[in-house]
């Protein structure tokens, strides 16, 4: 029994935080805040692709380092807490374990080696606009293995070579392979809350479309790879919330008002201590769930929604409570407290929305309770 | 990370499960009041248990075996108590004195007198209380002005005790006294422990809202105790109760009590309009968010746990788990009654479901945010200690004790 990452795990983190402190600094955020048409810094992905991050968790048989997955949760929290404007979790936390979980071994073999370098971005489309993802609300069809409909938003769409997409086939929903730079595809660029992470409108017109693996129900196949990303995306969130905190800590040390630092008054420390409880919440869940992603254990479903529940609800707080922290300054879009309260949104509702994983985990509750009852 | 059992945790698990099936007493013949904590009945079972436990090498897993202990580690200890919680045999008699108390008093005294004191209270034949907070020393746990005055080999300690958990049955106590009024505060406490039955001592129980009276207050008028009865050095009061603080924080939040698994156990039992209350899709939303902290204070305690198998005390950061633990008590048996609906009112354990037990916790709860650190000295701790926010203005800090304003 272990509560903390390794010793070497712990080297690899500080690595990545001393890598991003110099390349993706709060000032590459904002430029791509202020130039939205890349949707992400492709020089600062370029550089994470030069770092071996993209196959931290990819095997060496696919190209990858092999490292593992609590390796690359390491490195998941160190991105969340830079807020880097890179196509990481697109390409790596859904595109890539979306291979890994459900591709044929030529898939695997012909595309993950160029994830895993960071040459190919990947990311997996699947809402057709707003609502819960539920089967009815997939309009998107491949006939004769061609697809065709429209995919909104698509996060990473702009830029991704390759997508998972999420359609009805012939036997059902099914998830398709397509190559975003072929033809029958057209891309626009969709506005977002978080201009930081680009987004697109993906409209398919008999786009060349392979079945993903060979059969299944495309719509658990994406349960199980959203189970996997929830909790890689936990981390980033875990990241953010962390860094957001700090900010808020700093600032109250800074700042005086009524002739004391904010940071005396308890109306401050009582509320960055509610701040600082809900991140331990968020990182007790998210350690558990690294735990099962790592060792693949049955636990996985019910760990990956409990951690993606904490971490949502204590990145919006962190965020928001930043914000009003640092008052007036806090809202100009100068500081730099917006680029958190964006992610802290954006994070949480990118595979669905907070309310849809209490759902789940609720369910899974209910078998974990049956199961124990039955033992 | 890490969650599961190495090969030797596992092996010892498992002889822990098969021995506590032997062993563990039987309470199938008390009636439901009958197994509520502070019982004569539950309590005669928990000393068995004790005693059983004692016998086995079970008694105080993690203590030197110098103290009568079993020389383990830390998470067998916990490993221990899990399996004990799993088979429904959680007593809170003897916590204090065995994780609290003993490993303060034994940290400064030596000699064969205090020495003496530990057999009994790891077989559970004695039993501790602790005698800090007083009715102006409550959240200011060091504004104590119970004075012991030093008079040849003695000290004569006069004043008033309170919220003293136990101290009805209790044999011994833990004090903390003023030595000192003359310089500021936190310097001039001091540690002693005495006899309950030592002359002077009167012990009259608080009947609390939830109607139980296992808090009391304690009056010394006159007490006399030689002076081998200080722990630790005159003056080094504060530190006794610092170490005492964060060994009650560290245990309160593991997370005993009616969890995730109960409600919904009870939620099956009731009906809602379709199905029972377990599929009102309010009731999952909030049970899903019950879960994350109930999760959380149970892998907090892991933290604790990995830190003091490395060897370090807890520190500030078991306030969250305090925290949490406190809320989410009362959170829990407040939406069990909503969930009861008018049924909800009815506390009779011959009546209501699982024998009334939400209906006590939620009578109980708000003492939960009050005792062994209220929220809001917890929010405090983790400001000033954890994220290095500045204190409160202090007026009392570096001025003599007898100088500070006290209102009444």
């Amino acid at each position: 029994m272990n509560f903390d990452y390794t010793d070497d795990q712990k080297a690899l983190k500080d690595e990545a935080r001393k890598f991003l402190s110099a390349c993706s600094p709060l000032t590459v955020v904002r430029s791509v805040l202020e130039n939205p048409g890349e949707g992400h810094d492709p020089s600062l992905w370029a550089r994470i692709g030069e770092q071996g991050w993209c196959g931290a968790a990819i095997p060496e048989i696919y190209g990858g380092l092999g490292l593992g997955y609590v390796e690359l949760c390491a490195l998941a929290e160190e991105l969340g807490r830079a807020v880097s404007p890179v196509p990481f979790a697109s390409s790596i936390y859904l595109f890539a374990e979306a291979l890994l979980l459900t591709g044929s071994e030529e898939q695997k073999s012909a595309l993950l080696p160029l994830v895993a370098s960071g040459e190919l971005i990947g990311t997996v489309a699947a809402w057709e606009g707003a609502g819960v993802l539920t089967e009815a609300a997939v309009s998107a069809r491949v006939v004769d293995g061609k697809l065709s409909g429209v995919k909104l938003p698509v996060t990473d769409g702009l830029e991704a070579h390759r997508a998972v997409v999420l359609a009805i086939g012939d036997t059902g929903p099914g998830l398709f392979l397509v190559d975003l730079t072929g033809p029958g595809v057209t891309r626009e660029m969709v506005s977002t809350i978080d201009p930081t992470r680009g987004a697109a409108r993906l409209s398919f017109d008999g786009a060349p479309a392979e079945r993903l693996g060979n059969e299944g129900n495309g719509l658990e196949q994406l349960l199980r790879i959203h189970d996997r990303a929830a909790i890689l995306i936990a981390f980033e969130q875990l990241g953010g919330a962390g860094r957001a905190l700090e900010m808020a800590r700093d600032y109250a040390l800074e700042r005086y008002a009524f002739g004391r630092q904010i940071g005396s008054y308890q109306a401050i420390k009582h509320k960055l201590a509610d701040v600082f409880v809900r991140n331990e919440v968020a990182r007790a869940n998210a350690y558990y769930a690294a735990w099962a992603l790592s060792s693949d254990a049955p636990e996985l479903p019910l760990a990956a929604a409990a951690a993606r529940v904490a971490a949502s609800a204590a990145y919006w707080l962190a965020s928001k409570e930043n914000i009003q922290t640092h008052g007036g300054i806090g809202f100009t879009w100068e500081a730099d407290c917006h680029f958190f309260y964006r992610r802290a949104r954006h994070l949480a509702l990118v595979l669905g929305a907070p309310r849809v994983w209490k759902r789940r985990l609720a369910d899974q509750l209910e078998l974990r309770l049956e199961q124990e009852q039955a033992a | 990370m890490n969650f599961e059992d190495s090969a030797e945790e596992a092996a010892y698990r498992g002889d822990v499960r098969v021995w506590i099936a032997a062993n563990a007493p039987d309470m199938s013949h008390l009636a439901p009041d009958e197994r509520r904590n502070w019982h004569d009945k539950h309590k005669a079972v928990a000393g068995i248990w004790q005693a059983t436990k004692a016998d086995a090498g079970y008694g105080c897993i993690s203590w030197p075996k110098a103290w009568g202990g079993a020389g383990g580690t830390a998470i067998e200890e916990a490993i221990f108590n899990q399996e004990e919680a799993r088979a429904g045999l959680q007593f809170t008699y003897f916590m204090t004195g065995l994780h609290m108390l003993l490993p303060a008093l034994l940290e400064h005294n030596k000699d064969a007198l205090s020495l003496s004191l530990i057999p009994p209270a790891v077989r559970g034949d004695k039993i501790w209380c602790q005698l800090f907070s007083e009715p102006s020393s409550g959240s200011d746990s060091a504004g104590i002005r119970s004075a012991a005055v030093r008079q040849g080999d003695d000290w004569v300690i006069n004043g008033q005790k309170v919220w003293n958990s136990g101290a009805q049955i209790a044999d011994y106590g833990m004090l903390i006294a003023r030595t000192d009024p003359d310089i500021p505060k936190h310097k001039g406490l001091t540690a002693f422990w005495l006899d309950m039955k030592t002359p002077g001592v009167e012990v009259r129980p608080i009947k609390m809202m939830s109607g139980d009276n296992e808090l009391n207050e304690v009056f010394l008028t006159d007490v006399r105790i030689p002076d081998s009865q200080r722990v630790g050095e005159v003056g080094g009061g504060w530190k006794v109760v610092i170490s005492t603080l964060m060994n009650e924080r560290a245990a309160l939040g593991s997370g005993s009590g009616l969890s995730w698994r109960d409600i919904m156990k009870l939620a099956k039992q009731v009906a809602s309009w379709e199905g029972t209350a377990l599929d009102d899709p309010a009731f999952r939303e909030w049970l899903a968010d019950l879960y994350v902290d109930a999760e959380a204070i149970r892998l907090l305690s892991f933290r604790t746990l990995t830190s003091l198998s490395k060897g370090a005390a807890p520190g500030p950061e078991g306030s969250a788990g305090k925290l949490l633990w406190s809320g989410l008590a009362q959170n829990l048996s407040s939406q069990a009654l909503d969930i009861l609906d008018h049924g909800g009112i009815i506390d009779d354990p011959e009546l209501a479901l699982m024998n009334g037990a939400f209906q006590h916790r939620f009578l109980w709860a708000p003492g939960l945010r009050l005792g062994g650190g209220t929220d809001e000295i917890m929010k405090n701790i983790i400001a000033e200690r954890v994220l290095g926010l500045p204190g409160d203005v202090r007026v009392d800090k570096n001025v003599p004790f007898r100088e500070i304003p006290r209102g009444r």
